[in-house]
């Protein structure tokens, strides 16, 4: 096997008295994508955040391409590889779509002049994006301000993408071409970690999924396993599994 | 022809008001900082020039050749080794480290030229005047101000509008966490800003320095009038700046027109009706929250 991407070693975050994230690890080849589900409250997104260097990890180690990031900042793991989505859309209000993806693709990967337009255009079209790039950010709908949150990511040039449910809100007919998009990424060699409540689109592009609760590893592994798994069945998603229950998509 | 000349004569106040407040209008648009050193900063970098003509026997605008580079070194290292610092302590601390810095500045002023008035020697520039009719004089050194106070506003502008780094101060102002994952370096990009601006306080600086006599003291009455200027136009928005700089300039020359003491009242009336029937600026900035 080939040396791991992202490597998490027993991570923990605590707000106060309140566990939010216990004794986390797994590892991420790179390419690879790995799903992560749990309920509401789980810590998924506080994962994300300590990957992202968005907020500082209590205990455990991430390393990066062999290297530890762990007390890193966000700026320099963004630099370094790691583009991050807002589940809450985030976009830069003040300037244009294209704007915002033109900053990723100037400071995150670090391109210049034609290069980083290029950059940012490109992460706009795989978004679908592109007819609106010169809309004001803040005037944008909530559907394609997700867009933009990934758009925004990709134009990181980044070798991790951390997806935190891009796909809520999305209707029916939509979720396929967002499953090409994140399967595409996997052919770039770009590995994802995708935090996402619509389990059919995550498990139909996913190699690994883990289940988190209380901010605790339950289980990880195979999707179709883990969401067998009857301690997942039970914290996660109460009787059915089918995984294409549409009552399982009411992430906001 | 009194009330035209008393408009253009504010006019061209504003431009002036407008130079010295387009650096206070940038840091806090990007950071959210109300710098409130900004007028002794002004006045520092008018001694300097002062010091270079004493010394060095330089013309004022030669020496911003040598004072607004350092002034520009001066804001990196004062943002990278105290303000960013500042930041992280909440909302006031900034405005109480400013603060601080304003009255140290000033005692250093005092405690190194005493309370002596001094001026900028401009030569035949400061006294030349183009006439454009009867009873009205355009002087050339105050056209000359409120040009470079356009220029230096457009030029930010610019940059915001059209420079990575620019682009990346909007996003800074826009989502600061955001903006540190799209790998952008917020005490670097801060740094640039307040650089900038106080490159611009020494150009502002020089110019005061050269229209009117100048003192240790002489910040606060520098940062009042910016800092209308500021909320006049909208804060955080550049060109309002300009514009709050031109209200404020023809309200204090009409105040004057009327009788010579009631200018500096004037002004002051106009930015408490403006901040009282308008709060968010003449020309807020785009961005809501």
């Amino acid at each position: 096997m080939t040396a791991p991407l992202l490597e998490v070693a027993g991570v923990g975050k605590r707000f106060g008295k309140l566990t939010v994230l216990h004794d986390v690890s797994f590892s991420l080849a790179p390419g690879e994508a790995f799903g992560v589900v749990g309920p509401n409250g789980a810590g998924k997104s506080t994962l994300l955040n300590v990957v992202a260097g968005v907020l500082p990890a209590d205990g455990g180690r991430v390393v990066l391409d062999g290297e530890d990031v762990t007390r890193t900042g966000a700026a320099a793991r963004c630099r370094s590889g790691i583009g991050r989505s807002y589940q809450v859309p985030r976009p830069f209000g003040g300037m244009t779509v294209f704007e915002n993806a033109l900053v990723a693709a100037s400071f995150g990967a670090g391109l210049r002049g034609r290069a980083a337009a290029d950059a940012a255009y490109a992460a706009l079209v795989t978004a679908g994006l592109d007819g609106q790039a010169d809309t004001t950010a803040g005037t944008l709908r909530l559907l394609d301000r997700k867009r933009l949150e990934l758009a925004r990511a990709l134009a990181t040039n980044p070798r991790l993408v951390l997806l935190d449910e891009i796909a809520g809100g999305l209707t029916e007919a939509e979720v396929p071409a967002l499953v090409e998009t994140v399967r595409q990424l996997g052919r770039e060699g770009v590995a994802v970690v995708w935090i996402e409540h619509v389990v059919h689109a995550l498990v139909a592009v996913v190699t690994r999924l883990m289940c988190l609760t209380y901010g605790e590893v339950l289980a990880v592994g195979d999707p179709h396993e883990v969401l067998a798994d009857p301690k997942v069945v039970e914290v996660y998603l109460g009787s059915t599994i089918a995984g294409d229950d549409p009552g399982l998509e009411e992430s906001a | 022809m009194s009330w035209v000349n008393a408009v253009v004569q504010g006019i061209l106040l504003g431009g002036l008001y407008a130079l010295v407040a387009a650096g206070l209008s940038l840091v806090f648009g990007v950071m959210r900082i109300v710098n409130l050193a900004h007028g002794v900063l002004a006045v520092l970098a008018a001694f300097g020039a002062y010091v270079l003509g004493d010394t060095l026997g330089l013309h004022p605008f030669l020496a911003l050749l040598v004072v607004v580079p350092v002034m520009a070194a001066v804001g990196y290292g004062l943002q990278r080794g105290l303000l960013n610092r500042a930041l992280g302590g909440g909302e006031l601390a900034p405005l109480l480290v400013t603060f601080g810095l304003a009255i140290v500045l000033q005692n250093a002023l005092l405690e190194a030229f005493s309370a002596d008035s001094r001026r900028l020697d401009v030569g035949d520039l400061g006294t030349a005047s183009i006439r454009l009719g009867d009873g009205l004089a355009i002087g050339v050194f105050p056209l000359l101000a409120a040009v470079v106070g356009v220029l230096v506003i457009a030029a930010i502008g610019q940059f915001l509008a059209r420079t990575a780094t620019g682009r990346a101060m909007r996003a800074t102002s826009d989502d600061r966490d955001a903006a540190a994952l799209m790998g952008i370096d917020g005490r670097h990009l801060y740094a640039v800003a307040t650089a900038i601006a106080l490159a611009t306080v020494a150009i502002a600086g020089v110019f005061l320095g050269a229209r009117s006599t100048f003192d240790p003291s002489a910040g606060g009455t520098t940062l009042i009038f910016a800092f209308e200027a500021v909320v006049i136009g909208g804060l955080g928005s550049l060109w309002g700046t300009l514009l709050g700089g031109v209200v404020l300039g023809v309200a204090q020359a009409l105040g004057a027109a009327v009788d010579p003491a009631y200018g500096v009242l004037a002004g002051h009336v106009v930015f408490l009706v403006v901040l009282a029937t308008r709060p968010r600026g003449l020309l807020p900035s785009a961005v809501t929250a």
